[in-house]
């Protein structure tokens, strides 16, 4: 039997079809946001209206799980009432928690709502112990979302140094890793995840097909050429390749998902209250695919940690959806420190 | 659900012989876009689709391209309703591209559109953030119980 408890399962939700699916398929929690630049996915035609939220809420509430509202990106100078106004929101409608990334906001939030719960967004960019403890010290959070650049033992040296939850990414699309700090889209396009909610804004994107290519521009700038049969990613200048030292090649990030199925037991050892799935801006079939399979695995792990193996089937499952059709393990198990 | 009712139901992917195109090229195309745009507008009529992206479809051309059956289906959206193009436009704003098989994957919400276009099964070209929004407006859409669907109400 294991010792903890298993992490929750954290599931994005981009639409209502979204939402039921990851609850209909396991998911303890899932999150999403407003049709604004509240948040980071704020792509066109994505996220919920109000009365979406409300109906949201009450199917996740009638099932036993809980809804977290990610109000993730940062104020913009003269708007910061837009925040404001979001946070209130998210209080008037009872959402479990609402995951926030700007100091100015968690200090607004935990001032006029002293009762609901706060998360630190992974854009809040919190790497050690101390700019968790800081946030927790300062607004009360009680659970910080860590930025995927951390080892494994590194995440660990994290959990035994603070009080507060630490939740971790076990699925989905791996950006350069410097979440919260990265300016790469703002210098091909300048707009940002940070300043308007999105990364590689649609609107500068285009795929020109030519026989036996695709050419990738993002405002123009040509990053990435494709032949017919190799996968692809999302159009960000970190998966681009470029010309470097006469060869050309992925240089920053090649397009990739991060899957931890691998060294799930290792991420329950060390103590980790919840696992996130990336994706709001994914199609509720991938949303139900992989909530299905990282619950399958969670609860084969509950039933015997000890001798939990990986099913090929799952890894099959994962495979198929990630990004670039490639999986890794990410900064979990790199050497670096 | 729709997608329940078809739980059971798993499309495969497969590529139809090349014949299938060579022959599907030379029919005229309209029929495949006289049915899609009714198809567009039950659903339009039935409100499934959220107003705000539907508004943002306003006189924009779209076209769905099925490379191996040949069929190609042309169509714009005006005055609140989808409506065949006889002749497409040599430069849409919006093409989709993909087999028979993809299209059918994307449509019972087996497959997501971002895998596809990943494994590289289906290609967007033209204005890409129309591409979201119809993508985003068609994965919000929420089938109703049938009981309340047009057919069963007595």
């Amino acid at each position: 039997m294991l010792q903890q408890k298993l992490p929750e399962l954290v599931c994005p939700a981009g639409s209502l079809p979204a939402l039921k699916a990851a609850i209909d398929h396991g998911a303890d929690t899932v999150y999403f946001g407003y049709k604004n630049d509240t948040n980071a996915r704020n792509f066109a035609g994505l996220n919920f209206d109000q009365k979406a939220m409300v109906e949201g809420i009450q199917y996740a509430h009638a099932r036993g799980r809980q809804v977290l509202m990610a109000i993730n990106t940062f104020p913009q100078p003269g708007r910061e009432t837009d925040w404001h106004r979001a946070v209130d929101g998210a209080a008037d409608l009872g959402v479990d928690a609402v995951i926030l990334a700007d100091v100015g906001l968690l200090d607004y939030a935990s001032k006029r709502h002293p009762s609901l719960r706060l998360h630190l967004s992974v854009q809040g960019s919190a790497t050690s112990y101390e700019a968790v403890n800081f946030a927790h010290r300062e607004f009360g959070i009680r659970r910080a979302v860590l930025p995927r650049v951390l080892t494994l033992a590194q995440v660990e040296l994290v959990i035994k140094n603070t009080p507060i939850e630490i939740e971790v990414f076990g699925f989905g699309s791996l950006c350069v890793m410097n979440e919260g700090r990265c300016w790469l889209s703002s210098y091909a396009t300048g707009e940002s995840p940070n300043t308007v909610g999105a990364c590689s804004p649609a609107k500068f994107v285009k795929w020109e097909k030519a026989p036996g290519q695709m050419n990738t521009r993002l405002n123009g700038i040509l990053i990435d050429r494709h032949n017919d049969k190799e996968p692809a990613g999302y159009p960000t200048l970190c998966k681009g390749r470029f010309e470097v030292n006469g060869s050309t090649y992925y240089a920053l990030e090649e397009p990739t998902s991060l899957n931890v199925l691998e060294m799930l037991p290792e991420i329950v050892k060390i103590g980790v209250s919840a696992i996130k799935v990336e994706g709001r801006q994914r199609s509720p079939a991938y949303v139900a695919q992989v909530t299905r399979t990282l619950r399958a695995a969670l609860d084969e792990l509950g039933r015997d940690i000890d001798h939990f193996k990986v099913k090929p089937a799952w890894q099959a499952e994962l495979g198929k959806v990630a990004e670039g059709t490639q999986i890794t393990l990410g900064a979990y198990n790199r050497p670096w420190r | 659900m729709f997608e329940n009712r078809f739980k059971s139901l798993t499309i495969p992917r497969f590529t139809l012989p090349g014949f299938v195109a060579t022959v599907g090229n030379k029919l005229p195309q309209w029929p495949h876009a006289l049915a899609l745009t009714a198809g567009l507008n039950a659903v339009v009529k039935m409100k499934l689709l959220a107003e705000d992206s539907l508004n943002l479809l306003e006189g924009r051309t779209f076209l769905i391209d099925v490379l191996d059956t040949g069929g190609r289906a042309a169509f714009t959206f005006r005055n609140s309703l989808f409506r065949p193009l006889f002749t497409a436009p040599e430069t849409p704003d919006l093409a989709f591209r993909a087999n028979l098989s993809a299209f059918l994957q994307l449509a019972a919400r087996q497959e997501d559109p971002d895998t596809l276009f990943f494994n590289r099964e289906l290609s967007i070209e033209g204005d890409t953030e129309l591409g979201l929004i119809v993508k985003n407006m068609l994965d919000a859409m929420e089938w109703p119980s049938f009981p309340s669907m047009p057919a069963f109400r007595h």
